[in-house]
């Protein structure tokens, strides 16, 4: 049990962000959903790369025990990568609040619908 | 060392130095001669590559001299170099054809923005086709995944920022599956390159973690393949970006994920694993039965042109897994096939309909939807290119004489090998759904009286018609003379069959 903590942590992080992003409609929570989940694959990552006791991978006759270097190289990567799409997604949003006046899916698809309509009515009427 | 031992590496590097260099010139006209230019360098690479491919065997390229599994391995066998020539191809298509096409849809001072970008998207496209990293592989599609959300926002629609947000969620939940499954694979075998990784794998097959790892990728891949039910994204995606980008992304964003999929299914995870001892065949072929029967049906009565054929791309796609599902030499093959051939089909239509945008379009004005009410009657006026829609709609259909005739051809062939003869039906029935798609443009266009106060427009402009046409002559010389698209897939399936076992 002791030795799955920081598994089970992963779990729980990555069930709450996907929870997240499925369950909320402000297109804000959505992306801090979806950071969530993203970080959860770093633990995913990080947690058997590391052992106690472990140091860094330097070759030295004092130091027996090294953690493996590759999964911190690997997330330090995967953590740009979560950012760029952060950033994308806020500036997405910052756009869409811009075009709609709104950053709740509901109403963002309601504004859609009444577009749609209009033109309809237009074209009908034409 | 000569600079030919280099090819594997400058066919990522070129596209990927031209975007960065697009960017600081910050000059539409310099960016767009950079990027094309290192779109056809790399098109003649690839095509090169091909070649070594086909007379010497694969090729292992070791980036920065690194021994692989240390380093990381460019590998390019029958299967990579194949689709390394469709990507890089229709890079180099389109590109020439979105000087002319973003001129009404993007505002002039971000175009060197925008060949950034589309620089930005092909290279990961073909860093994720030739690497052999599963890492490596993880950070190319995620360099392609984020310009494409930014080319999809480009779009003139405000729901194309709705459309982009939509993908970015979904692609990023697709990738990080991707990302979870390369950890899984990580941790049993202690390795990410991609033969090494499938070499450890052989004895530790039926462990859970390594089960666990294939359900991750499957989701994943299917997430950004568009695999029906996971396409929700596609439809508005395709319908909203500009018209340049949907050709782009309908012939190659989804084609390579599928590529990413044969690769760890057969290369990897071994058909053994994925296919005997779970049901996953049956599984893959249902999914792949709802796509081709529900995607076309939907596609018959949408309104809009370009979402017509997004709706008949998910489709498409379903007879990819199809052939997939069977798990045999001529189903593979069918598949490999099928890539290429809906891939230039598909991007010729959506060049050709972005030509009708073109000049539906007034200047400064935003482009209006290509929606059937505005398309009446339209064959008079643009008959190269309603005409060039039809042929390409032939090739959707299956029609002898055209590329998509082949690939369905060996489909039907591989369904009569495992004895399934209703699939035969099936498939044939399906496509006669692609039919009745294809016949109401046809009907709108050709027989529909043209509303009377329309203003009169002429045909496309030739920097518009040429590359779209160039895809349209090639789906018909593809059916004709397959040796090249026949020739490579059949040769990719045998390796691929000849490791899996």
């Amino acid at each position: 049990m002791v030795g799955h903590f920081f598994y089970i942590i992963t779990v729980f992080l990555m069930i709450a962000g996907l929870f997240i992003i499925i369950a909320r409609g402000n297109l804000i929570k959505k992306l801090v959903g979806l950071s969530i989940f993203q970080t959860s694959v770093y633990m995913l990552y990080i947690v058997p790369g590391k052992l106690v006791g472990g140091t860094a991978p330097i070759l030295s006759s004092q130091y027996t025990l090294y953690s493996n270097p590759l999964p911190h190289v690997l997330i330090l990567t995967a953590i740009v990568v979560g950012v760029a799409t952060l950033a994308l997604g806020l500036a997405l949003a910052v756009r869409i609040r811009e075009a709609y006046g709104s950053i709740e899916e509901d109403e963002i698809l309601a504004r859609d619908h009444a577009v749609r309509a209009t033109e309809a009515a237009k074209e009908e009427y034409a | 060392m000569s600079l030919a031992q280099h090819l594997p590496a400058l066919q990522v590097v070129l596209p990927l130095i031209s975007a960065p260099l697009a960017v600081l010139l910050r000059r539409g006209g310099l960016a767009f001669v950079i990027v094309t230019s290192a779109a056809w360098t790399a098109f003649a690479i690839a095509i090169t590559l091909w070649l070594q491919v086909d007379t010497g065997g694969t090729i292992s390229y070791h980036i920065g001299n690194w021994e692989p599994p240390w380093g990381i391995e460019y590998r390019i066998d029958r299967l990579n170099s194949f689709v390394l020539v469709l990507v890089s191809g229709m890079a180099a298509v389109v590109l020439p054809y979105s000087r002319a096409s973003i001129e009404r849809e993007i505002p002039r001072e971000s175009h060197y923005l925008f060949y950034a970008m589309l620089g930005l998207c092909f290279t990961g496209l073909l860093g994720i086709t030739i690497t052999g990293d599963a890492f490596n592989l993880f950070v190319f599609l995620e360099i392609s995944s984020l310009s494409t959300y930014v080319l999809i926002a480009l779009g003139r629609d405000r729901r194309a920022l709705t459309a982009s947000y939509q993908y970015l969620i979904m692609g990023s939940i697709g990738a990080t599956f991707i990302v979870i499954a390369i950890g899984f694979l990580y941790l049993m075998t202690g390795t990410l390159n991609l033969a090494d990784m499938a070499n450890n794998l052989s004895a530790i097959k039926s462990t859970r973690p390594v089960l666990v790892a294939l359900a991750f990728f499957t989701v994943g891949v299917s997430l950004k393949a568009a695999l029906f039910p996971l396409h929700q994204w596609l439809p508005n995606a395709y319908t909203y970006a500009p018209s340049a980008v949907t050709a782009l992304l309908a012939a190659t964003a989804t084609k390579v994920s599928l590529y990413a999929l044969i690769r760890f299914y057969f290369t990897i995870f071994g058909d053994s694993l994925v296919f005997d001892k779970l049901p996953l065949p049956e599984i893959m072929l249902l999914l792949s039965l709802f796509a081709m029967f529900v995607a076309n049906f939907v596609a018959i009565f949408q309104t809009n042109l370009k979402r017509l054929f997004a709706y008949s791309s998910v489709g498409q796609i379903g007879y990819i897994t199809l052939g997939l599902s069977f798990d045999s030499v001529h189903g593979l093959a069918a598949s490999i096939m099928h890539l290429f051939n809906h891939g230039i089909a598909k991007g010729g239509i959506f060049l050709l309909v972005g030509g009708i945008v073109a000049t539906l379009t007034t200047r400064q004005g935003i482009p209006p939807a290509p929606t059937f009410e505005r398309l009446a009657g339209l064959a008079k006026q643009m008959p190269i290119t309603c005409f060039g829609i039809v042929i390409g709609g032939l090739s959707l259909i299956g029609v002898p004489g055209t590329a998509g005739f082949i690939s369905k051809w060996y489909l039907i062939l591989a369904a009569m090998e495992k004895g399934q003869w209703w699939l035969v039906g099936a498939i044939l029935l399906s496509s006669l759904l692609a039919i009745a798609y294809v016949w109401r443009f046809v009907e709108v266009a050709y027989f529909r009286a043209q509303p009377v106060d329309q203003v009169s427009r002429g045909e496309a402009s030739l920097s518009l018609l040429i590359p779209a046409w160039l895809l349209i002559t090639a789906t018909i010389w593809f059916g004709f003379d397959t040796s090249f698209t026949v020739g490579s897939a059949l040769d990719a399936a045998h390796q691929l069959m000849r490791s899996a076992r």
